[in-house]
């Protein structure tokens, strides 16, 4: 299992580069103030947040302090103006926007943009 | 000197070494002009945390532990060099050179070489796998060594040796302490100490073998190596950590001619001068009034000490307290000052409690009146109290044994403000109750400022309670309320909350929130509202308005575990299940692979089912006629119980009834945090009702009922409420006062913590249950009767909604697994792999999605 994993890995890498928009799935798909969590390259784990009507973030499904695929299942709310979700696990808060744990600051997850365009959910790769 | 000519050229700072007391004195010196600083490490990276090192093994990076960043050092305006021993000091030049030739001058030079772990000169100690715990490349070798092997074996059972040993279990290997001494932690515990503390570790799988020297490390038969120990016994083990003490770096100071100790450690005067005025040592290399301090808060007063006198300021360094509270494997252990009641005609009073493996002992001056030292092993609780006594000599009690003994009534309490403002709250950054004070005389109003201002907190955090309590303290004296807000989003409390919402008839979040409060919400205020909307309208909590206020437990209607799988756990009333019932639980358990186990509660737990599978495994359970449990919601728990009068030879009341009818007449109640019950059938008390939220005990004449104990955390007695009940007033009693707690309890406070906290306490409760003192009574009733009434399953709900079963999906776009849940067998069932095990397999997602990371 593993094995495949690196090995997809490295060519999504290099497909990054020409900077594409990937669609993920359906705004349907979306849960008002809520996540879900999506495979991108078929393999990556990344957890999309409706964070409004019309407004997506994106951030990677993996929580860095509880060690498991589980951000997408946390509470959104927003400190100040920024928007987080904090951990399902212990409760860590990462920023939507910028990826940092705001209540650690050795912690941080990936961020992706995103957009919906005509229904669809995409992320930049 | 002619230090005034100097003025406009910077002084040349050279610090050799870059713990984290050199990283310590370079912090403290940089905030001043003046000063051109370079440090030479001779490691390869910049200090970092050598306290928590351990967490290395429990996923830490290296760049978590890094206490500084080559990017800082730069705008610091820090020289630094890594890899730079230095290994010749010209005093007379005032420079230093380092291996590969390079040659700083310097007009002071700090020496902050910390020390090294000393190896015994056994025979064998350098064969290959032999090992010593100090540095992160130390831990990267262990971590290979552990991955070829499968024992290990920590030489020395101290503080550090234990530390390893838990680092070697975690590891996955079969591990040994192996100790000199008749006992464990000599430095801290006395005998008794270490001996109740060398049974919990072995009960935690450890083998410790005292009273063994090592005589030779031979080839082994069935391992690596052999260990043959002078009493002609042997251990063979594939991998050996030396964890036997440590020893100054202090080659330097003896090559070149500063004073050092009779038996090493590089002399230092109270400014941390040596025996060259121009040369300070701190830290672990340093030896002051002939003694060596293993710790890093010493380490750090010296740092700053040593910083003072370069520029001119007047510190002193007079010594530090050695106490130390910490959790070794899970077992808590303390010591502070005068263990081992060296001081002259102290007494000790020692309280030893075999069954719960607690010991304790508090040693007293002469005359009774001052606490000297103290041992705590298996409970720490007194710990912060007692230190408080000794630093400060505060007058001790006059039976000052209460303050060990388990609390039998009243226990003296020590108030803060007792304490003088020199006494020291966090020892770890050295704030004291008068810097305290002083924060709050600048203007702080609540706890985080004064962390700030302070420090206070941010070293190991023991202190954290202290603190607060201090604080909370000087608030009061200024008549500063307490803030109760219940987050930044509302400036309400929770029972604030609770009544606009019945009052302005608010259905949602939204609404609040736009009316009442501002911003989006947060972890906090989402879930305190569903709480309040579910305890007033008891609308199904997934409606699309509410769902996103919940707590994952709640939005998926599982407790979720460690590795993000679920637990699933069926309603069972009273603990009574019928056999085809079972068969069921069982036939599910099997086919979906769950780990099964009987909880505390009386009913049953399955294990390990991943999101996507949760709606299959509620469809069958509810098919066969059982329902949802709750065990994820902040509400009725279980209403544990006996077999009563029907069974029971003593039992006087059907205990079994009324525990089926309280549990199916209160489940599904939201609640501030969550409730337990039990019903006894007699005065024994099987049901152990009086640590239950609700406590019934069945006598001749009906039912006792108790109110607001608790297990968990802070046990509590319940209180009697009400005695000799019917069944129709216990149950309106119940009713009341479940709902005037539901209304008036803070966010996630217990009925213990709220009827303590509650002005008037269980008189006012009983005026108010009784007497209907409120007049409230038909209105607590009547809406209890609503939350009766709208009852629902909501698994039943749930699986019956193809809508909401698209929540229970992994992926919105793959019917793949998440591959990082991983099982591994266990006493015949599954259990999660551990991190290891997962690194084993090649499985660490972390990697992965870390070095997908593109710069933001
Ligand atoms: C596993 C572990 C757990 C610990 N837990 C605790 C705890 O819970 N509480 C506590 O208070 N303390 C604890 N300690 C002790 C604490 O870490 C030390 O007291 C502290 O790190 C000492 O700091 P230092 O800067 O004096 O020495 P070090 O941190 O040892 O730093 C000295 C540095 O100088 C370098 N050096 C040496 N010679 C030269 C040279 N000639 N040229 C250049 N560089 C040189 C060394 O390589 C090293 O990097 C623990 C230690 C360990 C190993
Ligand atoms: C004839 C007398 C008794 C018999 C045969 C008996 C039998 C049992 C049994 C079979 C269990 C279940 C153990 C398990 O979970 O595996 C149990 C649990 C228990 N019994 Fe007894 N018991 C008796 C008397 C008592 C008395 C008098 C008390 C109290 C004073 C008591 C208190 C308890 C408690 C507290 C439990 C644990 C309940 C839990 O699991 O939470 N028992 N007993
Ligand atoms: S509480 Fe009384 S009735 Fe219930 S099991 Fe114990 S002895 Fe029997
Ligand atoms: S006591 Fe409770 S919280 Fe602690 S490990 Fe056990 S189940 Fe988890």
């Amino acid at each position: 299992m593993m094995t495949e994993l690196n090995s997809t890995s490295s060519t999504s890498s290099t497909s990054s580069k020409s900077s594409n928009w990937q669609t993920l799935c359906q705004k349907d798909d979306l849960v008002k103030y809520s996540g879900v969590c999506a495979l991108l390259n078929d393999e990556q784990q990344v957890a999309i947040f409706l964070i409004d009507d019309d407004n997506a973030l994106t951030i990677s499904n993996w929580d860095p302090a509880g060690k498991a695929n589980v951000l997408y299942r946390g509470l959104i709310g927003d400190d100040n103006g920024e928007v987080f979700v904090a951990s399902p696990l212990y409760k860590e808060r990462f920023s939507l926007t910028s990826g940092r744990c705001l209540d650690d600051d050795s912690l941080s997850v990936t961020t992706y943009q995103t957009r919906i365009e005509q229904g669809q959910v995409q992320v930049r790769v | 000197m002619s230090t005034s000519d100097l003025s406009q050229s910077k002084q040349n700072i050279v610090v050799v070494g870059n713990g984290m007391v050199g990283h310590h004195f370079v912090e403290q010196l940089s905030q001043f002009d003046g000063y051109n600083i370079t440090v030479l490490s001779a490691e390869s990276r910049l200090a970092y945390d050598r306290v928590h090192l351990s967490e290395y093994f429990s996923g830490k990076t290296a760049d978590d532990l890094a206490l500084t960043t080559p990017e800082n050092y730069q705008q610091l305006g820090v020289n630094f060099e890594l890899d730079a021993k230095v290994t010749q000091i010209d005093k007379a030049a005032k420079t230093v050179t380092t291996e590969s030739g390079d040659t700083f001058s310097y007009d002071k030079l700090v020496l902050a070489t910390g020390s090294y772990a000393f190896v015994p000169p056994i025979p064998g100690k350098d064969r290959e796998h032999c090992l010593v715990y100090r540095t992160i490349d130390d831990l990267d070798a262990i971590q290979a060594s552990a991955n070829t092997g499968k024992v290990g074996v920590v030489v020395g059972g101290g503080l550090l040796g234990l530390e390893a040993a838990n680092a070697l279990k975690e590891l996955g290997l079969d591990t040994h302490v192996v100790e000199f001494a008749p006992q464990l932690m000599g430095v801290q515990l006395d005998q008794a100490g270490g001996l109740l503390l060398k049974n919990k570790i072995e009960s935690l799988g450890v083998t410790v073998h005292t009273e063994k020297a090592t005589n030779v490390i031979v080839d082994g038969d069935d391992c690596v190596h052999k260990m043959e120990f002078a009493d002609g016994s042997h251990l063979e083990t594939d991998l050996i950590l030396f964890s036997a003490g440590i020893r100054p770096y202090d080659n330097l100071a003896r090559e070149f001619d500063l004073t050092l100790g009779e038996r090493g450690g590089i002399v230092v005067n109270n400014q941390c001068q040596t025996s060259d005025d121009d040369i300070y040592a701190i830290g672990e290399c340093a030896l002051w009034n002939n003694f060596i301090y293993g710790l890093v808060a010493p380490g750090y007063s010296m740092a700053k000490v040593a910083a003072s006198h370069i520029i001119g300021g007047e510190d002193k360094f007079t010594g530090a307290d050695m106490s130390t509270k910490l959790k070794l494997m899970g077992v808590e252990v303390g010591s502070i000052g005068d263990a081992h009641a060296k001081t002259a005609g102290a007494q000790c009073y020692t309280y030893q409690n075999d069954r719960d493996n607690v010991y304790k002992k508090m040693v007293v001056s002469q005359d009774g009146k001052t606490l000297l030292g103290a041992v705590l092993v298996g409970d720490t609780s007194e710990y912060d109290a007692l230190l408080q006594y000794a630093l400060n000599g505060i007058e001790l009690p006059e039976n000052p044994d209460a303050l060990i003994l388990p609390s039998s009534g009243e226990k003296p309490t020590l108030g803060v403000d007792s304490l003088p403002d020199t006494a020291t709250i966090c020892s770890c950054l050295n704030v004291t109750k008068g810097d305290i004070i002083a924060a709050v005389d600048a203007g702080a109003t609540d706890v985080g400022t004064i962390k700030s201002d302070t420090k206070a907190t941010t070293g190991c955090g023991g202190c954290a309670a202290l603190l607060k309590t201090v604080a909370d303290n000087e608030f009061a004296k200024r008549g500063l309320e307490v803030k109760k807000d219940i987050c930044s989003h509302f400036v309400y409390s929770r029972t604030e909350l609770f009544h606009i919402v019945k009052a302005e008839k608010i259905k949602t979040f939204d609404e609040l929130v736009s009316k009442h409060g501002k911003g989006m919400g947060c972890e906090i205020c989402k879930p305190a509202v569903a709480s309040i909307l579910a305890s007033v309208y008891n609308d199904y909590i997934l409606e699309d308005d509410h769902l996103h206020l919940q707590d994952t437990n709640d939005t998926y209607l599982g407790n979720m575990q460690k590795d993000g799988t679920y637990s699933v756990v069926p309603r069972m009333p009273g603990g009574e299940v019928t056999p085809d019932k079972l068969i069921v639980i069982g036939e599910v358990a099997k086919e979906y692979n769950l780990y099964t186990k009987v909880t505390g509660g009386q009913r049953i737990d399955l294990f390990g089912a991943r999101v996507e599978q949760l709606p299959a495994i509620w469809k069958r359970l509810i098919d066969a006629g059982m329902e949802t449990g709750h065990a994820y919601g902040k509400s009725l728990r279980t209403v544990k119980s006996c077999v009563g009068s029907t069974w029971c030879r003593y039992g006087v009341q059907d205990s079994m009834s009324m525990a089926i009818f309280l549990e199916e007449r209160y489940k599904g109640l939201r609640s501030p945090h969550k409730i337990k019950f039990a019903v006894s059938g007699c005065t024994r008390e099987c049901a152990e009702a009086q640590s239950k939220d609700i406590g019934v005990i069945a006598t001749e004449n009906g039912w006792n009922l108790y109110v607001s104990g608790n297990g968990g955390m802070k046990p509590r007695h319940g209180d009697l409420f009400a005695t000799d009940l019917d069944d129709a007033t216990l149950i309106k009693y119940i009713d009341r006062y479940l709902m005037f707690y539901v209304r008036t309890a803070d966010r996630l406070q217990r009925t213990s913590v709220w009827l303590e906290n509650l002005e008037g306490g269980l008189e006012y409760m009983q005026k108010v249950v009784k007497d209907d003192h409120l007049g409230i009574n038909d209105e607590l009733e009547n809406q209890m009767d609503a939350v009766v009434a709208t009852y629902q399953c909501e698994w039943k709900t749930t699986v019956d909604s193809p809508e909401k079963l698209k929540r229970f999906r992994q992926f919105v776009n793959s019917d793949k697994q998440d591959v990082n849940i991983q099982f591994v067998d266990e006493r015949e069932q599954i259990r999660p792999a551990t991190l290891t095990e997962k690194a084993e397999q090649g499985l660490l997602i972390d990697t992965v999605n870390i070095t997908e990371v593109e710069p933001a």
